[in-house]
């Protein structure tokens, strides 16, 4: 915990970051060109056919989804619990970017049931327990903007984040707990093909990648705003 | 690379582009929002 506060205070975090973003950014460029080049050459699935191809892009939206609101949860853990300076800022930047893998993660669903399944959308348990996690993301990003005094929109926000937290597992086991029409997990079960899961798992690291590159120079953009309105204010940075 | 989709491109293609179309807007987002407060930071340091 103390290396993780040593390192997470603005100025650290400022040199820090600088240094690491340009190799983030490439990586990222790198392992989704990679993947795309893999997807793009692998064959059609025997079920599936060429359908399969939404999967390089749905899973790591879908996974990103529930992986920053994780983030989230446990920034506001560490906000709430020890106070931490910067935990706040990287918690509110991390929304915009969860919101949209989980958009992203239910039009590309969609886009995929409709051939596979014959229809867009079902109530069912993984489907809903998903869109609530939109909603999540766009009350907790609304709880921010609406109150205006930042400490108390920051600790109403982490109540939230840590109360919706409990929909995280929900959407994970939902394909165990209830009958779904959603297909169950299929990476650690070994139930997907190699020619598959090579560019899986390089367009999943794409995407945490750039979420991370993102994510950086939006903490950062914060750190300025900051330092900005403190300046306005008369105050030090 | 094959992108004969078939019977399906109208599926594959527009999962892929609404994609590339959100994640390439958000990283510009995000970039000029960073060029912006960079500007408006410097402006103020240096009238102060």
């Amino acid at each position: 915990m103390q290396f993780l506060f040593r390192y997470a205070n603005p100025h650290n975090f400022m040199r820090l970051s600088g240094a690491v973003l340009p190799f983030t950014a490439i990586a990222t460029a790198l392992c989704i060109g990679t993947a795309l080049y893999l997807g793009f050459t692998a064959p059609p699935d025997y079920q599936q056919g060429r359908t399969v191809l939404i999967l390089f892009i749905h899973v790591p939206a879908a996974t990103m989804a529930m992986t920053v609101y994780g983030a989230i949860a446990i920034l506001s853990l560490l906000s709430l619990v020890w106070r931490h300076p910067l935990s706040d800022t990287a918690a509110r930047a991390a929304a915009p970017f969860g919101a949209l893998f989980t958009t992203l993660g239910l039009i590309t669903g969609s886009l995929w049931g409709k051939p596979m399944w014959g229809t867009y959308w079902v109530w069912d348990a993984r489907l809903t327990s998903f869109l609530l996690l939109l909603f999540l993301y766009l009350g907790y990003m609304a709880l921010w903007n609406a109150i205006e005094d930042e400490s108390r929109a920051a600790r109403a926000a982490a109540i939230l984040a840590l109360v919706g937290a409990v929909n995280i597992p929900i959407i994970k086991f939902s394909v165990n707990w209830w009958n779904t029409l959603h297909q169950g997990e299929s990476i650690v079960s070994g139930a997907l093909a190699p020619v598959f899961l090579a560019p899986l798992l390089i367009m999943m690291l794409g995407y945490l990648l750039l979420f991370l590159t993102l994510w950086m120079i939006r903490i950062r953009t914060a750190i300025l705003e900051r330092r900005a309105r403190n300046l306005m204010q008369g105050g030090a940075a | 690379m094959n992108f004969d989709m078939g019977t399906y491109g109208a599926y594959i293609w527009p999962a892929y582009g609404v994609s590339a179309l959100a994640l390439i807007g958000a990283t510009v987002w995000t970039v000029l929002a960073w060029r912006r407060a960079k500007t408006r930071l410097a402006r103020l340091e240096k009238r102060i």
